[in-house]
């Protein structure tokens, strides 16, 4: 297809280099420098998908960000994004690109009958089919998922990759146009540290649209020299292709950055999209203004686009938009563009101005140009469909509500409207600043801010090239200022050669026909969300009088172009219906992303094996050659049992349990927390910390502890050793060894900094080698010669220091096996070395290592508790059936007080059980729910639920712990568990299954 | 995403920290001596202020110590940084005063 | 004194010096990174106001405990000590000097009348050390310091996040061409992750193992 509506001459594209690419698989051909609009267009192609609600068709708007209509489908497969708006695609080589929401092609769309039956689809339709009766929503539903929705959602993991980067400056300015880069130069002079950012692939905002000249030359020569003065100083980051898509609290700024020019693939290592988290000192927001369109009947069908966006694909991609342009303007502005195509060669039908005599430099010079100018007049109605063959204007009234006298048609394929311009003050919006608004020509410019920033140029509501530059240098200036820093020598600030003076903007929100809104043709404010003046006037009917109420009504603004170009002129005839002023009516307030943002490049890195890190025991290796499967434990990756061939997990768990029953079994306990606390003061501190008595533990011994939490629930357990004279070291939980740490700080910091206690972890320092069984001890003995195993010289419940296959080793002899157990702590890095060499030599007892389930079995037959599982942050050491670990003499301790409350005194609280279920063969599942008494359905009462339920080898039967109302005192009943397909009985016992005396873990 | 200034280290992002509760709650000397009820109100009883906000923040990634801050909830200023054991600087106190009674 | 060849490093798995020998070639590289274990590191905690505490420390291991937050006293090439707290400090010695470091520290620090605590947490982190041109830039992508030198200075140190794992940080030198130096000290079940999050980071520049 050739380029029919390309210029010969002139752009900013590069006509020696030619790009293929397809759109809804037809191929096509732009030049480098082009987007995919703008390529589009130099084919020709102007009708590009079709609306959300009504599946009218659409064409290219804008020339920008603020695209309501022109949304693709990028690409395919893996790399598909959708929504992806044409206007911001920098065209490449091969680009895929197909229309969204129509089916089976834009020109001839099945969904289009919702045009037929618009009258079903009217404000607030969503909403109301909610309240419709169930039954209707059955039908309804099919038919509104397939309506609804933008593009489709990719359906292969993403084959690309996102990074983020952290940045610090002085200044931030977001914004490279006119404004922009003076204050970029203006704060780089001062020695400020200076990110300079920019959507666009080039700098120089409007400026690449223009056909202005500074300093006696061309923008876009001025541009270059500017951006050539910043790329030579080295503080100064300047970042195209970068989107500043919110500013948050305390200065700091989100940016995404597309890395590769041509939009999609990363090469060489490099991510294809990064996020930029930005902290600003201070912040200039340079961000332009969006050409507001005039709100015209039928101002939707593809050809009716801003005025602004017609110079801009002239002068900046060579492409006339139509063959037979007509603008229809309320300002002199406008004006530039019919100018821009007449200089062209292109066609301009003629300029429709909604004012009366209008008398400004720039309409002297289009009338001299030979264009027509047809005053107080307005569109009434657009010819044609899916092509604009023509419009009809009449005549306004004085006050402009009305139109009156003859209608006159003028053939024409393309229209331009500028309803003048907002200020970009989304981003000001995002960080609670304040919106004021200008009477004179109906704009909101930026107000009131807590943030340190400034607006300049046209973000400012300064439209003119001569204010963008000489406010964008004071803005440079004065931010450096507030952070003392000033230039030994200023720049000179560009000069705009002959600025225009330009006349007052008609503000007229609402173009009328000859009949009432919604009675000839639609007037589109919202075209992505297929919002019309008449929803929003329904809306105002309807009594929603808040502007954040009528906005999610009417669903105006919440499309992902968040209504950029269709927001004001909404909020103004909403206020016309509402018989108030704009003011009084207010904003909404824009939040973050500016624009879409993909879910990669928020995930940046963290994904896969960088989610969350994986944290590795010294033993790690071995386990995994040992062919381990692994348990999370918080971050912690241990082993929860080793298969071997062909054996499935209660295989696996069996063996493994019953080695430590009956020779020796090797844990890797390095997980588990380890506090060291030295001071005067430690003892007292322990003592206030858990709930039984510290003061007296004598150096070498340890002793079990239960930590509560202030409200008397159980928040850790673990064994705490006394080292030495003020002298502890404490363990926790594997999992809650930072949250114990924090928890014991915070008591010190904040209560108690009058008691002399230091606090450090050393969880990290040792590798733990829990042995345990039977033949531990004689195992041991083999590696050490200055530890005496004697039970007389080492007791349950002492430690000793010595060395363990030469490496100096604290063995605490502790267990929470029920058996026979010493845990050897070594230098972390000696781990390894020695677990190898146990294992070697534990071979004649035929030494079995064993995973985190073999110890929950095992602990489990013992009727010893895990935090977390048989407690849930509401049971008391009195519910676990522990109050012989509660000092009844100490006047105080952390949760005390909250044991005595009158909640935690009911003698109907849940108690820690044993559960036999008649079976023995049966095994409970975990979790499951516990009734007294069973019923043909549910619901039934629930007592509790099982909190461990294992098959315990040792005993040959099933076994299980269970937290059920007042369990204590109801030993020997029978109980039920109901599950889908039957019903689990079961006898309430006593929770210790094994070994009672503990003869075993004590000999 | 705040920038909060710890006392000790300066100025570092939010992730760094967590966030404790309202300050200046002392635990009851006497705990055994309260009613449930006075019991109940140390225990689970906050302020839940639309203005300036007394609150307790740890260093975490840091130097792990606890300090205070004075934060607007509403705008999310942090007004004052003190350390633990300080009272507000009499200005915060002066702000939350003209708060009670506006 | 444990034997060497009971010592295995936290990254040791990852096979660094056979990779090390194999880029040993390799120039024009934007990063290099390298594991530095088994120094002595020793925590401490003491009242600096207490001039016993100061005393003690500087008889234990000839340097004083730095008063600045955020900074380092001693050289790279001996003893230094690094600021972690109010009241906090990690002793970093030669690998050959912990023993002797921790034991000096321990009788000088421990003794009546004197609040203070001394902690071996030599196994617990291992160092690793990444320098080169573009260095700064990938701990940027995982830090929210600003590390730009006018910010964090050779000398200076901080605890932080990089890439949801916690260090200590040092910028330990910047090269005459203004390269600079860092040392992050890591857990050890935390250095693989690090390890191999900063390896995948420095891609785009051209990684050598040093
Ligand atoms: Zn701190």
């Amino acid at each position: 297809m050739s380029q029919s509506h390309r210029l010969m001459n002139g752009g900013r594209i590069d006509r020696s280099k030619q790009i293929d690419f397809y759109f809804n698989g037809r191929l096509m051909s732009g030049y480098e420098g082009d987007t995919l609009a703008s390529a589009l267009l130099a084919n020709g192609v102007n009708l590009i998908g079709r609306s959300f609600k009504y599946h009218r068709p659409r064409g290219i708007v804008t020339a920008g960000t603020e695209e309501p209509n022109a949304l693709v489908q990028l690409e395919r497969g893996s790399r598909t994004i959708s929504n992806m708006l044409a206007t911001r695609i920098p065209l490449y080589e091969g680009l895929d690109a197909s229309s969204v929401n129509c089916w089976p092609s834009p020109s001839y769309d099945v969904m289009a009958v919702n045009g037929l039956f618009h009258r079903l689809l009217p404000a607030g339709f969503y909403y109301k089919t909610f309240m419709w009766p169930v039954s209707g929503w059955k039908v309804y539903e099919h038919f509104i998922r397939r309506a609804a929705g933008l593009g489709k959602s990719p359906e292969e993991p993403d084959a690309d990759t996102y990074d983020k980067m952290n940045a610090h400056a002085d200044v931030v300015i977001i914004g490279a146009g006119p404004s922009g880069l003076s204050a970029a130069r203006a704060a780089a002079a001062t020695g400020a540290r200076v990110i300079l950012v920019d959507e666009q692939t080039e700098l120089g905002g409007q400026l690449l649209n223009e056909t202005f000249e500074i300093d006696e030359k061309p923008a876009a020569d001025w541009v270059a020299d500017v951006e050539g003065e910043l790329m030579a100083n080295p503080d100064v980051t300047i970042l195209k292709h970068t989107t500043a898509f919110g500013y948050y609290d305390h200065n700091f700024i989100g940016l995404l950055q597309n890395r590769s020019d041509n939009v999609a693939y990363g090469e060489d290592g490099r991510t294809r999209q990064r996020v930029w988290r930005v902290r600003a000192k201070r912040v200039i927001l340079a961000t332009g203004a969006i050409e507001r369109p005039l709100i015209y009947s039928d101002n939707d069908r593809p050809g009716c686009m801003l005025a602004s966006a017609l110079r801009a694909y002239v002068n900046r991609y060579g492409v006339t938009p139509g063959k037979r342009h007509v603008i229809f303007t309320n300002n002199d502005d406008a004006y530039r563009s019919a100018l821009d195509l007449k200089s062209a060669g292109a066609v301009v039908a003629c300029v429709v101005d909604v004012r009366k005599d209008p008398s400004g430099e720039l309409v002297s010079r289009a009338i001299e140009a030979g264009i027509e100018v047809i005053d107080n007049s307005a569109i009434t109605g657009v010819l044609g469909s899916k092509k604009i063959r023509g419009i009809e204007i009449m005549k306004l009234t004085d006050d402009g509500e009305n139109v009156t006298g003859k209608p006159r048609t003028i053939s024409c394929d393309t229209i331009g409207s500028s309803g003048g311009w907002n200020p970009v003050v989304h981003l000001h919006s995002h960080s609670a600043g304040k919106n004021t608004w200008r009477d004179e020509d109906g704009v909101f410019v930026p107000g009131d801010t807590l943030q340190a920033e400034a607006a300049c140029g046209a973000a400012n509501g300064s439209f003119s090239l001569a204010q963008a530059l000489n406010e964008g240098d004071f803005a440079g200036i004065d931010a450096c200022s507030k952070l003392g820093m000033t230039a030994k020598k200023r720049p000179a600030v560009g000069k705009a050669t002959a600025d225009v003076d330009e006349t007052p903007w008609r503000t007229l929100w609402y173009i009328p026909t000859t009949k009432p809104a919604g009675q000839r043709g639609k007037h589109f404010l919202d075209q992505q969300n297929d919002v019309t003046v008449a929803d929003v006037q329904l809306a105002a009917r309807e009594g929603y009088r808040s502007v954040e109420h009528a906005k999610r009504y009417t669903t105006l603004g919440m499309a992902t172009d968040q209504g950029k170009t269709g927001n004001i002129p909404g909020h103004a005839i909403l206020s016309a219906a509402l018989g108030q002023t704009i003011p009084q009516t207010g904003t909404t307030t824009f939040r973050p992303p500016y624009s879409p943002v993909t879910m990669g490049a928020l995930a940046g890195r963290a994904v896969g094996e960088f989610f969350d890190p994986i944290r590795r025991t010294p033993m790690h290796d071995w386990h995994e050659q040992a062919g381990c499967l692994w348990e999370d434990v918080s971050q912690w990756r241990r082993p929860w049992y080793y298969p071997l061939e062909g054996e499935s997990m209660q295989d696996a768990v069996s063996r493994e349990c019953l080695a430590v029953r009956n020779s020796v079994g090797m844990l890797d306990a390095t997980t588990l927390g380890k506090i060291d606390i030295q001071g005067p003061d430690a003892a007292e501190f322990l003592n206030r910390m858990y709930t039984n008595a510290w003061l007296k533990l004598a150096p070498g011994k340890c002793r079990y502890g239960l930590m509560l939490g202030e409200d008397g629930m159980v928040m850790d357990d673990g064994v705490t050793s006394c080292l030495g004279e003020n002298h502890y070291l404490m363990t926790t939980t594997s999992g809650g060894a930072p949250r114990v740490l924090a928890w014991l700080e915070e008591w010190l910091q904040t209560e108690w900094p009058d008691l002399k206690v230091y606090l450090t972890s050393v969880t990290e320092q040792f590798a733990t080698l829990q042995l345990a069984g039977p033949n531990a001890r004689d195992l041991l003995s083999e590696f050490t010669s200055d530890i005496d195993l004697d039970p007389e010289a080492f007791p349950f419940m002492s430690w000793k220091d010595g060395t363990v296959g030469g490496i100096p080793a604290r063995v605490y002899r502790i267990s929470f096996t029920g058996e026979l157990s010493y845990e050897i702590n070594v230098p972390a890095s000696c781990g390894l070395s020695l677990w190898t060499d146990i294992m070697n030599a534990g071979e004649k007892y035929g030494i079995t290592p064993f995973g985190t389930e073999t110890m929950h079995v095992l602990r489990a037959e013992k009727g010893f508790i895990i935090v977390g599982q048989e407690t849930d942050g509401t049971v008391t050491p009195i519910d676990l059936g522990m109050d012989w670990i509660v000092s009844k003499k100490k006047p105080d301790f952390i949760g005390k007080r909250s044991l005595s409350r009158e909640d935690t005194i009911r003698d109907d609280r849940k108690h820690l059980v044993g559960l036999k279920t008649a079976d023995p063969a049966e095994v409970l599942p975990e979790g499951g729910q516990i009734v007294a008494a069973t019923r043909p359905e549910p619901p039934m009462d629930m007592i509790g639920h099982v909190t461990s339920s294992y098959w315990s080898a040792a005993l040959d039967q099933s076994i299980a712990m269970a937290l059920v109302k007042n369990g204590r005192n109801r030993k020997g009943d029978t109980v039920y568990v109901p599950m889908k397909d039957k019903t689990i009985a079961c006898e309430i016992v006593d929770p210790i299954f094994y070994d009672p005396e503990g003869s075993r873990m004590n000999g | 995403m705040f920038l909060i200034t710890c006392p000790f280290c300066g100025e570092r992002e939010e992730s760094e920290f967590s966030y404790g509760h309202e300050a200046h709650i002392a635990r009851p000397e006497n705990p055994e001596k309260l009613s449930d009820a006075e019991w109940a109100d140390y225990l689970f009883m906050r302020k839940n202020t639309k203005g300036v906000h007394l609150e307790r923040w740890v260093h975490t990634a840091g130097c792990r110590r606890w300090f205070n801050a004075a934060r607007n909830t509403h705008t999310n200023e942090i007004l004052a940084i003190y350390k633990m054991g300080e009272q507000p600087p009499k200005e915060i106190k002066a702000m939350i005063e003209k708060g009670k009674t506006s | 004194m444990v034997d060497a060849y009971r010592l295995r490093s936290p990254l040791a798995h990852l096979g660094l010096e056979a990779r090390a020998h194999e880029d040993s070639e390799l120039s024009g590289t934007g990063v290099v990174m390298r594991e530095i274990p088994y120094r002595g590191l020793i925590n401490i905690r003491g009242d600096v106001k207490d001039k016993n505490f100061v005393d003690a420390v500087q008889k234990a291991v000839k340097l004083s405990p730095p008063v600045d937050p955020n900074t380092v006293s001693g050289k790279p090439t001996t003893t230094r000590i690094m600021w972690l707290g109010p009241d906090e400090w990690l002793v970093i010695t030669k690998p050959e000097g912990a023993e002797r470091a921790m034991n000096a520290l321990w009788k000088n620090l421990k003794v009546d009348g004197l609040h203070a605590s001394v902690t071996d947490s030599t196994h617990a982190r291992t160092c690793i050390e990444i320098s080169g041109p573009r260095a700064r830039e990938v701990l940027q992508k995982g830090c929210a310091l600003d590390l730009h030198p006018s910010k964090f200075a050779p000398g200076q140190c901080a605890q932080t996040i990089v890439s949801k794992v916690g260090v200590m940080l040092i910028h330990t030198a910047t090269a005459r061409n203004g390269d600079p130096t860092y040392e992050l000290y890591a857990l050890r079940s935390f250095s693989t992750y690090l390890w191999t999050w900063l390896e995948d980071a420095s891609q785009e520049f051209g990684l050598k193992v040093g």
